[in-house]
């Protein structure tokens, strides 16, 4: 998944979908193959079965009994205003971290790029962040902001502004925005950079030479060319976004005040784990599935449109 | 025409805000875990250290807080998360790598459902299931363990399909040599293959203990005793609601502490981490 850094699909077409050679052993294969299959089969597939068996049923008090209800599950789901809240802080939450982490790491990347003195230094500055899980840079965070100890959270009450991420959602809102960007701004830092080192110097030369000043050069030659990079980077901030700021949004808000900071994963584990709400849970579970498969189909399209191109 | 001092002078201006965007959280940490409580409760922290730091370091270490003991040591903590770590990351190569051989070397009935099999994982992330993936590792009584915390997180299918697009460029040559030589499959594995995956497996390996180490979701269902916390999950849980009569001077150095791991392997092992990063984009 995203968290390993990448889920990007490397089958493309340059390679051939099986070798020429190969040896004939019946048995030996299926050992190879037996580790990973038994952990995909019990700790992927059946619980997701699982999921989608409960999402379509219903339970008694007792657990004893479950009852096929169709889509009863999803509708109400989908009908509580609740969740619809839950949706718009997602997409809110999603759309400004990704924005935010792509458009400060370009900014960087493309200056890291440019031929200045310490780009190195710089480069290894701009890329350690990676390392810190989610739920770490949010601690960060409320060390600096929290309107008790942290030093801006202090300077802004002092301001006479009346800051406190605990008890105003838009403020609690902006915080986790601002935690989670900072955290992906190294990922995407090192995909531009990498694509960046990717376009031929001589584009840039000959463009150069025709006058065009590098305002003009990067929005004509550089931004164009990065826009696979671009594609790329936003279907992993979005699914980033989606799944693994969980931690940021646990270690920091716990969802609140009130909803405010809510996104649809916490709200999955809020029901199902909190509030045991196993079908409910399991239709919403059901739901972020159908949203990882269509991320997961758009970036296929867009490796097939990749490699035509190439 | 000559550019001005001052545009040769913005690139860095800019790239200087941006690391200092990134280092400042990171040096009020440090500071802090060097102060005591009631400095940094009052919100007084200066800039510079104080002279608590070994204090409050061997505190965190061993979960006392002055005179009472009241956390998950860190020493147990890092244990767990390292454990963690290095089960995932080792884990996932080993049986990415097994399972990537047998569908690459290999002609064999079902092959491609099995590759299917293990792509659809990519679109199964545990934050979709955890209810049903918790309930089937509490029926196998794994609940406080480290197979509990590891094993439902190794199934791979990024790392399957990174090792099996590298065998595919091994050459057809080298394995009609090594047939001829009269080496079998475990041989030429052994012998060839893994040597040549060298560092693929490092690439990987950094990637996937920093994923290990960074677990958040899952570890926090599936331990409920402090002897299995791990670090990520402890700093949360000695926070709490964030009151300022926390002990704070412990919360940073644990904060520190949990950092350091994962730190160290990106900025001493760059290379292999951009690489295992970038790699999969070819």
């Amino acid at each position: 998944m995203a968290g390993e850094g990448w889920r990007r699909l490397p089958l493309t077409k340059d390679h051939p979908l099986q070798r020429r050679v190969t040896f004939d052993n019946r048995l030996l294969p299926y050992l190879l193959l037996a580790p990973q299959v038994a952990v995909t089969l019990v700790f992927f597939i059946w619980p997701a079965a699982n999921a989608i068996w409960q999402s379509v049923h219903l339970q008694d008090a007792f657990g004893i009994r479950s009852e096929f209800v169709w889509f009863e599950n999803f509708t109400n789901v989908l009908g509580d205003p609740n969740y619809l809240d839950t949706l718009k802080v997602t997409v809110v939450f999603s759309l400004a971290v990704t924005v935010l982490a792509m458009g400060l790491a370009l900014l960087l990347a493309v200056l890291a790029d440019s031929k200045i003195k310490g780009a190195r230094a710089y480069k290894t500055l701009l890329i350690w962040p990676y390392a810190l899980a989610p739920a770490v840079a949010a601690v960060l965070w409320m060390f600096i902001f929290n309107p008790d100890i942290g030093s801006f959270g202090r300077a802004l009450r002092a301001l006479g502004y009346d800051w406190d991420y605990r008890l105003n959602g838009g403020q609690a809102l902006t915080m986790v925005i601002m935690a989670a960007s900072w955290k992906q701004v190294s990922y995407n830092f090192i995909f531009f950079l990498a694509g960046l080192q990717a376009i031929p110097r001589s584009v840039m030369e000959a463009a150069s030479i025709d006058g065009a000043g590098p305002v003009r050069r990067f929005w004509t030659i550089t931004f164009p060319l990065l826009s696979p990079t671009t594609f790329f980077l936003l279907v992993v901030d979005m699914v980033y976004a989606f799944f693994e700021t969980f931690g940021t949004i646990h270690a920091l808000t716990q969802g609140g005040p009130g909803k405010a900071t809510e996104t649809l994963i916490f709200r999955v584990y809020q029901d199902g784990v909190v509030n045991n709400d196993l079908g409910g849970s399991s239709a919403q579970s059901v739901i972020l599935m159908v949203i990882v498969i269509a991320l997961t189909a758009v970036q296929f399209r867009f490796v097939e449109r990749k490699v035509h191109y190439s | 025409m000559k550019p001005t001092r001052f545009i040769d002078l913005l690139p860095h201006i800019v790239l200087i805000v941006g690391v200092l965007i990134f280092a400042y959280p990171i040096y009020v940490t440090l500071i802090g875990s060097t102060w005591d409580s009631g400095t940094i409760g009052r919100g007084g922290l200066p800039l510079w250290p104080g002279g608590q730091g070994l204090t409050n370091y061997a505190q965190a270490w061993v979960g006392e807080a002055g005179d009472r003991a009241m956390y998950t040591p860190v020493r147990t903590m890092m244990l767990n998360s390292l454990v963690m770590a290095l089960s995932i990351a080792l884990g996932k190569i080993a049986i990415s790598i097994l399972s990537a051989y047998a569908v690459a070397f290999f002609r064999f009935p079902l092959r491609m459902a099995f590759f299917w099999l293990i792509f659809i994982t990519l679109m199964l992330p545990v934050e979709v299931r955890i209810i049903p993936t918790y309930k089937v590792v509490a029926d196998l009584g794994l609940i406080n363990s480290y197979a509990g915390l590891a094993i439902p997180l190794i199934a791979s299918a990024t790392a399957t399909l990174l090792f099996r697009q590298f065998f595919l460029t091994i050459p057809d040559e080298l394995l009609e040599a090594a047939k001829i030589d009269g080496a079998g499959p475990v041989r030429f594995f052994i012998d060839v293959v893994l040597p040549l995956s060298r560092t693929n497996i490092a690439a990987l390996f950094v990637i996937l203990f920093i994923y290990g180490w960074n677990q958040y979701l899952w570890p926090l269902l599936v331990t409920s005793s402090g002897d299995m916390e791990t670090i990520v999950t402890g700093i949360t849980k000695m926070i709490g609601t964030g009151e300022s009569a926390n002990d704070w001077h412990i919360i940073m150095a644990t904060t520190v502490l949990a950092m350091l791991p994962p730190v160290a392997v990106v900025v001493f092992m760059q290379r292999w981490f951009v690489k295992g990063l970038v790699d999969s984009e070819k």
